[in-house]
Order: C-alpha cells, then structure tokens, then sequence
C-alpha cells in the first residue's frame, strides 16, 4: 500500500481512512443490495414451500386460481408475498413425498436423463481431449474449431439435425434421443483440452521415455492430474441437463417421459402449494453440487473464458 | 506402446520400417482416442446439419428439385418468423450490454476489500445452480398483474403493470436473464482481474492516477478480451432466452416475446422440413460470423496484452 507522508496540503477534513472506510461500508452496501436481489427468488420459493395450501391460496390464490374453487377455499383479496409461513407445514412434501407419485417419477426422469450424459460425456471428452492435446496437427486444430463452432450453436440450431438422426436411428421418444447428442456434445471436449493443454508436455513425454504407452500416459498421468477439471466439467454439464427443457419437448412427445424441469411448468393451478415443494426438491441435488463444488465450478467457469486452447 | 491396441499391431507389417514409422503410430493412436467422440460429433451433429443444408436447398426431400434460395425467401417473407428474429434480436440488444456492464461492476465490487467476499460471489452466483423451472413460480408471483412488484410500486405511486401482457414483458424477462446469468460472467472478470500485473497498477497509482482512471487507462485495457469473450458469450446465451419464456408463459407467450424458437417449434409440429431448414440455417451463419470476429480480435487483443 501506499506510504503515509504528511504532505504540507492542508488537511481535509475526512481523512484517507476514513474516506477508505466510508467507500468500504459502501461497496459492502452495494453488494448486499445486489446479495439480496439474487438470493430473494431462490429464498422465497423454499421458505414458501413449507406452507400449508390452505395459506398459499390465501396468499397467491388471486394469480393462480383459474379455475373456480367452489367457495371452499379462502382466497385473500390481495396478492400476499411472504418470507416465513405463518405455520411451518411440511404437508406439501409429504403430499409429493408419499402421496403423489408422479412427481417423483418425473425426478426420476430427470436423473435418468441426466446422469449418463455427464458420465458418458466425461470418459468421451476425457480421450478426445487427451488426442486434441497430445498430438498437434493442422488437421486437428481446424477438427477442435469445429468443435467450437458445434459447441457455441443454439439449440435452434442443433434441434433440428438432432431430430433428423434421431427418426433415421429410430430413437425417437426414447431416451436415446437425448443421451446420445448429450453424450457427443462437444463441450466437454472443449474445456477438458483447454485444461490438459496447460500440462507441461516434459511430464507426459517423461512417461514416454520411461517405457509408458499411450494408454498408460492417458490413465496413470494424465487423468489423475485433470481430476480437478473433470469435477468443473461434470458440474457444468450436469446444471445445463438438470435445467433442459428444449430437447425433451421436441424429442420426446410422451409426456410421461419428460424430465421435471418441463412437468414443473404444466403444474396446474390448483397445485400451486405443490409445485414450490417440487421445485424446491428439484432444487436440491444441484444446489447440494454448489455448496460442495463451488470452487470447481468457479475453475471451469474460469478454463472457459477465451475460446482458444 | 505395448497397450495400445490390436490394430496398429496389424499395421506393422504392413509399413516398411523407415522414416514414416513412428509419426503413423502416434497418429493413429491419437486418432483412436478422438474416434469416439469424432465419430458422434459427425453422426448427431455434422452429418445431419449437411442435410439440413441440402433441405434448405431443396423443394422437398423426395424429389429433390434444387430451387437454392426460394426457401430462405419464403422464411424471411413469413411474417412470424420476421417477428421472432426481431424479438430475438431486440432482446439481445437489451440484454446483453446490460449483462457485460452489470458482471463486471460486480467483478470490481467483489475486487475491494469488503468483509464476506467469498460469501458475496456465493451468493451471485448462486442463481446459476437454480433451475429455471424452480423459480418460475416465484416470478410469476413478483410480476402478476396483482404481484408483489406492483404491490411495490404503488407505494411509490406507480400504477400498476400488467408484466406479462404488456410490452414490459421483456424487463421480466431480461431481469431472469441477468439473475441467471450475471454470476458466470462475473467469474469470469473476477479472473481476468486477477491476472492484471500487479506493477502496473502501482504505477498508475504513483502516476497520482484516481480510481477511475486506473480502472479506465489501465485494467480496462487489460480486460479488453475479457469483455469481447464475455459480449460474444452472453450474446450466444441471449439466443436461449426461449427456455424462460417457454417455462413462463408456457406456448403461447405475449406477442414480443415470441422468439425463434417458437417458430422452430410451431414449424416442428407442422413438420415443414424446407422452411424449418432454412430457418435452422440462417442462425449458424449469424453465429459463426460472431464466431470468426471472437476469433480475430482475439489474436489481436491477447497478442497486444500479452507482448
């Protein structure tokens, strides 16, 4: 920091700390405004969640109810937004818990369709990754560009070749038609070779020299030293399945199959209370991910920015 | 390479052993550990986006009569899908400065000295593990015409706003948007940040340089192929915006949020193969052009930061 010289200005009337302290409880201000804002919508939707359905149709009963209650239920004049349940009830879980199944059917799904594509697409990007980094050509640099390119297109695009295969496969309406597309996207790809890049070529050429194959550079060496990398991309990929909504509305026409994340929007009216448990459960497994890999996830957020390897 | 497989075994006799040898061997055996993902990069992505090409190009699959541009034509002539471009477009505009400029004044906010920093960027950056679908509730009961925001407002004597049937239906949106997107980019500043030299921000600060203006002359200067990833990145995101506006307004959004892929949608369900087609073309050649500018002024702006 800087060296405190007395200087022959006459002295102002705040000093440097305390301007330094005034900027301080601002920045904190700021920030905490900002905290609020962005905790306020995750925060509402799990403490709202343990209210009766007596109190949430009292409470949100003017926005949902569409349909007529037959004046059994209360509903309040005004829409009531709460922080804290006037009476913590866990009746909304033990309904989706025990009495409806097919709320849990469709988390099911969800895992279902999940869960694969971020173990399969790990074990493929692991070994298209290790190619991309150990063995440079002109040829592969312009295969990874593709990559990129496939990488950065939007769904509007990538939905309809995805369609195409699907019905010349067969798959359509399975499960297949998700995971395989999953599986080969190119994502993974991407950021496993930007993290491998990043490993001296003396420590896998070593092996080399030792007596090492290929295989055994890519096992013993390699991956054991990108196991950091693997968790960030796991975590990445599987946030953007858990929260898929495109693709199983256009390759899977059985509503029975689709994951929660599109059943939670078809909730009706009357299952109002329902649906923040439900979104709260729906919550739980990448928010459980967060606490426990925030700082993997901050690393592959970092290894992304800047497109080339 | 004793394990690395039957195959390049069978080759060796095939080749004499001189000079080529070992370059083949390695090449193929790198070649093996991309073939997976090689072979369903091709099969799901690459191979079928040709024949959507080929569609676009066509009159129809079956006979195959080449009319070139006619049915980008007839796209660009529908005026739903004239619509959605210009809504999609519309949002980015919106959206995306917003996105660049707000991440990075968080990115700074969290670079000063406060109490709780790590507990701060925990915290924006938590809407990013929230799936969408959890929190679209919440937000239909902030933005109901008799929500909370409203409620709200009228303390301060606005009247009220019909969020989602009106033309403000795009403040909710991109106000989903920046909440769900806001912490990722941040990262992002936050690392590039970091990775300013040390020196020379001490000497601006000798220079007697303000706070502005080391942010300005100097990190700014630094972060240049930060903000260009981060733009081009959120302008890609901003394409997505369909999946918020699906799960809030479910198919039938209001009329200026109808977005592209509504249309691909609608033109799902009809099964129009020549106009999904050529609408499934026109947004890779806007993308890859955003593609090809990150990559220019990233050699440019690295090389200049760097050297």
């Amino acid at each position: 920091m800087k060296k405190k010289k007395k200087t022959s200005a006459p002295r102002p009337l705040i000093g440097r700390a305390g301007k330094r302290r005034i900027r301080i409880v601002l920045v904190t201000a700021i920030a905490a405004f900002f905290a609020v804002l962005f905790l306020l919508p995750t925060v509402l939707t799990i403490t709202n969640s343990f209210m009766s359905s007596s109190e949430i149709s009292a409470n949100y009963g003017k926005i949902f109810a569409t349909t007529d209650t037959g004046g059994k239920v209360y509903i309040g004049e005004k829409v009531n937004l709460k922080f804290i349940p006037d009476m913590v009830s866990f009746s909304q879980y033990i309904t989706v818990l025990f009495k409806s199944p097919e709320y849990l059917l469709k988390f099911w799904n969800s895992v279902i369709l999940v869960v694969p594509i971020v173990v399969f697409q790990l074990l493929v990007a692991s070994l298209a990754a290790y190619s991309f980094t150990r063995y440079r050509g002109k040829f592969k640099e312009v295969i990874f560009f593709i990559y990129i390119i496939v990488m950065l297109m939007p769904y509007q695009v990538t939905l309809v070749p995805n369609y195409l295969v699907s019905g010349w496969l067969h798959i359509l309406d399975t499960n297949w038609a998700i995971w395989l597309p999953g599986i080969f996207s190119p994502f993974g790809v991407f950021l496993l070779t930007k993290f491998m890049r990043r490993i001296p070529v003396s420590v896998m050429e070593a092996a080399k020299i030792d007596g090492a194959g290929e295989w055994q550079i890519f096992t013993k060496i390699c991956m054991p030293l990108c196991k950091g990398a693997l968790y960030s991309i796991a975590i990445l990929v599987f946030i953007d399945y858990w929260n898929m909504v495109e693709q199983p509305l256009i390759l899977l026409s059985d509503p029975e199959m689709h994951p929660l994340s599109v059943f939670l929007s078809k909730i009706n009216a009357g299952e109002v209370g329902l649906a923040f448990a439900v979104a709260t459960i729906y919550m739980v497994p990448s928010l459980l991910i967060f606490l426990y890999g925030e700082d993997y996830l901050v690393q592959g957020i970092t290894y992304s920015g800047g497109i080339k390897g | 390479m004793k394990s690395l497989g039957k195959k390049k075994k069978a080759l060796r006799p095939a080749r004499p052993a001189n000079t080529h040898t070992v370059p083949w061997k390695q090449r193929l055996g790198s070649a093996s550990f991309l073939a997976p993902s090689l072979i369903g990069v091709l099969v799901f992505f690459i191979l079928p986006f040709m024949v959507v090409i080929y569609y676009s190009l066509v009159d129809n699959p079956i006979s195959g009569n080449f009319v070139f541009l006619r049915n980008f034509i007839n796209v660009f002539n529908n005026a739903a899908f004239r619509r959605a471009a210009f809504n999609t477009f519309r949002f980015s505009v919106i959206a995306v400065p917003l996105a660049v400029m707000l991440s990075l004044g968080l990115a700074v906010l969290l670079e000063s000295k406060i109490p709780l920093r790590s507990q701060f960027r925990t915290f924006f950056l938590s809407p990013m593990m929230v799936p969408v679908a959890s929190v679209v509730l919440i937000w239909q009961v902030l933005f109901d015409y008799n929500g909370a925001v409203n409620d709200a407002l009228s303390a301060f004597g606005i009247s009220a706003i019909d969020w989602m049937k009106s033309d403000y239906s795009i403040v909710v949106i991109v106000l989903l948007f920046l909440w769900k997107n806001l912490g990722y980019n941040m990262i992002l500043f936050m690392a590039a940040l970091a990775n300013i030299p040390k020196e020379m921000i001490e000497v601006a600060r000798l220079d007697t340089s303000s706070r502005a203006q080391i942010f300005f002359r100097v990190k700014l200067r630094y972060l240049s192929p930060t903000l260009l990833f981060v733009t081009i990145f959120s302008l890609i995101n901003s394409f997505k915006i369909f999946r918020e506006i699906y799960l809030l307004t479910n198919d039938y959004p209001y009329d200026s949020l109808y977005m592209l892929q509504h249309f691909m949608n609608n033109t799902f369900n009809n099964l129009d193969y020549q106009k999904l087609s050529a609408a499934a073309i026109i947004m890779p050649v806007v993308v890859v052009e955003i593609i090809g500018v990150l990559f220019i002024a990233e050699d440019k702006f690295g090389k200049d930061v760097e050297g």
